[in-house]
């Protein structure tokens, strides 16, 4: 373009579009705080640290699902089995610790029991992963193997029953506070950062979003397409893992038959909130951890409000369509 | 020539005066004073387009020029911000391509918008199908897609599925389907970019027939040569401005070629139509050979050899199997497994395409928006995506380091991009090309695989690219270019190997280089089959 033809485009339009502009790109961000300013002014007894612990304690997980299924969704791809795996590794850990070696040696009985249902749910992702991407099925079909069967290998191993346990140190993870604040929203933070430095700085990141948003050029452009999937979907179970674990840790119990119900909708919503892209190339780790505030913190005012519970979760519908409204208005603006 | 100060009135008298041939008042579409801005950057300016009934209209410019960005105002895929669109002399602005379809204005894409697992019938009576009862009547339907497509001279299975034919029928059908409609206006994009000769004689053909109807065709091409076969007036168009309108017949490609650049006939007859220059630097040893390559097909024995400082060309019809020997080489499609490829005097057999990457080979495909660009990611992350292995340290970007890269073939390839943080998708193609040069060059390849590398991009940035694929070659590098246009062959490369059917046939070098010769080579057998 040539200078004249800049200068011509200078009318009133481009204050508009700034305007615009920063409403879309930080759509997710201005939505939050719009939600805290509506609950101080109508909600009662919002400031108090109740209010805050109780919505924290109950988002953590969903955010940090949401931030494993941010990376898949960016790589194009979708996992329907994040619940499950929460449901594996939160029955795992309990079998180990309720042990006779584990109930015999507390302290190494955490230290293995861990890991090893972390470890659980890893494998999980990577059998995920491996469908994907050795035998190219569908990611939607590839993970409702084990939506369907990762519950079912939990029920088996606990006979479906629910064990419940008395270990204030595991349940640190889910009860504990550092300095104050809720121990797994620690958790939940430090992996948001995490996550988002690494997608930023490192050449998996780059790679990630390569494969995202066109695996032929990608492949073509000597990206190894089919590790990058891999390290995808395990870290997806990984995340899935913890957030398991943490579930657990809340209740005291773990519940093969309850734990992550539904999650894979909770963090697939709480991903488009954010501002992912189903269609992939786009990571936006953070604003899925305020996607997921946004749809608790949503829930919370209407029902302190007193709206009734059916209500709360059609207005869940409601900022979904929103969400995915805005994205394509910014899609449109290119 | 055109001033937006003028009256409406003042502006169709000084455009009349300045044409002197028809009255624009008959005129099917008179789209006039037309911007159109994104993001406050103006693509369109003042933009003109006026088109007769029954008229082959052109518009031709570089990409960029804003053809396809009036396109798509017209046909309501955008709302122009100003300016006024009259169509068979009512005003008119369409919400959508849907409703300006069903307004009789129809658009034939690049890439055929039909449903490839139904039907001819399906496609071409989508959305106004016979009924009975409230039923389809398909005997109907079958017998009105059946004459729709003789009118043209094509005589199909209308019960077949579109995808079991070519993309040149699949392109007559979607023509079909807007005749059907009864279309008074038929855009077509880029009609014959995927078509060979004899498929683009039939698509003049039917070209011919709807003019002759009193449809008006609003053509839209690369190839300066076919205007003169098809079209009646010519719109040039330049940063988003008409900037001339003449009929056919007062034009010639240089004039077409000085219009759209912007510059003088004198400047372009200089400098040829082709942006290669005489060779400079002598051809050095063997950097690729390649022995009896085949295995399946179309592929079956092809054998040449590229040195370093040379470009050699590959030349061959359409399905004789060019790019396939390219895939093959860089690791891609690893049913070919025939025949020997050495790199350097070593044989090398390459898995995939970080092989190849490995042993310092690029390759830049022929389908930049298939196989090359992420259109997410910015020109920075696009051109240092081959590199970043190399770039990277303990698995993370420097990004100073990557950044001061980019900067640097940025300004030496000369990519127009509001900064390196734009995503590619927003670049014209000529400059979403560089970057995927660019993406080889910063590795720095000993041999270069261009498929098709000036394929539908504007006259300026191709003779940038060319230049650019000459001075890469005399600093010392092998290239090895396929492309359609022989002409380019002919300048541009040292030497050019023919593939037919899949097999090495002809090599062509100095004072037997030309585009005659070319065009006789590469069609020998398929004549003696006629």
């Amino acid at each position: 373009m040539t200078d004249t033809t800049i200068t011509f485009g200078n009318s009133p339009k481009p204050l508009m579009f700034k305007v615009r502009n920063i409403l879309t790109r930080n759509g997710t961000l201005s939505a939050f705080f719009l939600l805290i300013l509506v609950n101080l002014a109508i909600t009662p007894n919002f400031l108090e640290i109740q209010t805050l612990y109780v919505n924290l304690t109950q988002v953590a997980t969903i955010a940090i699902v949401a931030i494993g299924m941010t990376l898949v969704i960016a790589s194009g791809g979708i996992d329907l089995s994040v619940g499950a795996l929460m449901a594996l590794a939160g029955t795992v850990a309990p079998l180990i610790m309720l042990s006779d070696f584990g109930m015999s040696n507390p302290s190494i009985g955490l230290m293995v029991a861990i890991p090893v249902a972390l470890l659980a749910a890893s494998a999980g992702g990577l059998f995920n992963g491996v469908l994907v991407s050795r035998y190219n099925i569908q990611p939607i079909i590839a993970t409702l193997v084990l939506f369907i069967s990762g519950r079912g290998i939990a029920q088996v191993l606990t006979n479906g029953e629910l064990q419940s346990f008395d270990i204030p140190a595991f349940e640190f993870l889910g009860t504990g506070r550092l300095l104050g604040i809720p121990f797994q929203a620690v958790i939940t933070v430090v992996l948001a950062l995490v996550c988002a430095w690494t997608l930023r700085r490192s050449i998996f990141g780059r790679y990630l979003l390569a494969v995202g948003g066109n695996e032929k050029a990608a492949q073509l452009a000597g990206v190894p397409v089919k590790k990058v999937k891999l390290v995808t979907y395990t870290v997806c179970g990984l995340l899935a893992g913890i957030a398991g674990l943490i579930t657990t840790a809340i209740n005291a119990a773990s519940d093969a038959n309850q734990t992550g119900q539904l999650m894979e909708l909770d963090a697939i919503a709480a991903a488009v909130v954010g501002g992912a892209l189903l269609t992939g190339g786009k990571a936006p780790v953070i604003g899925a951890v305020l996607g997921a505030a946004i749809i608790q913190l949503m829930g919370y005012t209407l029902l302190a409000n007193g709206v009734h519970d059916a209500v709360a979760m059609v207005a869940k519908a409601f900022i979904i369509i929103v969400a995915v409204y805005l994205q394509q208005m910014r899609g449109g603006s290119k | 020539m055109i001033n937006h100060d003028l009256s409406p009135a003042a502006a169709i008298a000084g455009q009349a005066a300045l044409q002197g041939a028809v009255s624009d008042q008959e005129a099917v579409l008179c789209m006039r004073g037309i911007h159109k801005s994104f993001g406050g950057i103006a693509a369109l300016t003042d933009a003109e387009l006026i088109i007769q009934p029954g008229e082959v209209h052109a518009i031709i410019g570089q990409n960029g020029a804003g053809k396809s960005t009036l396109i798509k105002v017209l046909n309501g895929a955008y709302k122009h911000d100003a300016g006024e669109i009259f169509f068979m002399g009512e005003k008119v602005s369409y919400g959508s391509p849907h409703e300006a379809q069903c307004a009789g204005i129809s658009t034939i894409f690049q890439e055929v918008n039909l449903i490839g697992y139904r039907s001819i019938t399906e496609n071409i009576c989508l959305g106004h199908e016979p009924k009975r009862f409230g039923m389809v009547d398909w005997k109907r339907a079958h017998s009105h897609a059946r004459s729709t497509l003789r009118r043209f001279g094509l005589d199909l299975d209308v019960r077949k599925p579109l995808n079991e034919f070519n993309i040149a029928t699949q392109q007559l059908v979607a023509i079909a389907r807007a005749v059907a409609l009864d279309a008074r206006i038929v855009i077509m994009d880029e009609p014959t970019s995927s078509l060979d000769d004899h498929e683009t004689s039939v698509l003049f053909g039917v070209i011919r027939e709807l003019k002759a109807s009193g449809v008006a065709i609003l053509y839209v091409s690369h190839h300066l040569d076919e205007l003169f076969e098809i079209c009646d007036e010519i719109t040039v168009m330049r940063d988003g401005r008409t900037v001339d309108r003449k009929h056919i017949s007062q034009m010639t490609k240089l004039d077409m070629v000085a219009g759209m650049l912007g510059r003088s006939i004198d400047d372009v007859e200089a400098g040829g139509t082709t942006g290669f220059s005489a060779k400079s630097t002598p051809i050095g040893e063997v950097m690729l050979a390649v022995e009896g390559l085949g295995g399946a097909s179309p592929v079956k024995n092809v054998s040449f050899k590229v040195h370093k400082a040379e470009v050699l060309g590959l030349a061959g019809l359409l399905g004789a199997g060019r790019s396939e020997v390219a895939r093959a080489i860089f690791g891609l499609d690893r049913d070919q497994k025939q025949g020997q490829v050495f790199i350097d005097g070593c044989e090398v057999e390459f898995e995939r395409p970080t092989d190849a990457i490995n042993a310092q080979l690029g390759f830049c495909s022929e389908d930049r928006k298939q196989d090359g660009i992420i259109p997410q990611l910015s020109v920075r992350e696009n051109l240092t995506l081959a590199l970043l292995p190399r770039l990277a340290r303990r698995g993370l970007i420097p990004e100073a380091e990557e950044r001061e890269i980019v900067a640097r073939y940025m300004d030496r390839l000369g990519i127009k991009a509001s900064s390196m943080e734009q995503p590619i998708s927003q670049l014209s193609g000529g400059n979403q090309q560089k970057v995927l040069l660019a993406r080889w060059m910063a590795t720095n390849p000993k041999l270069l695989i261009l498929d098709e590398p000036t394929r539908g991009i504007d006259v300026g940035a191709k003779r940038e690219i060319q230049l650019l694929i000459r001075e890469l070659a005399d600093n010392g590098l092998a290239v090895l270019m396929i492309s359609s246009e022989f002409e380019e062959l002919v300048e541009g490369a040292d030497r050019v190997i023919v593939i037919q059917e899949g097999k090495s046939v002809d090599e062509l070098s100095g004072e037997n280089l030309r585009v005659n010769a070319i065009i006789k080579s590469v069609s020998h057998i398929s004549h003696a089959k006629q």
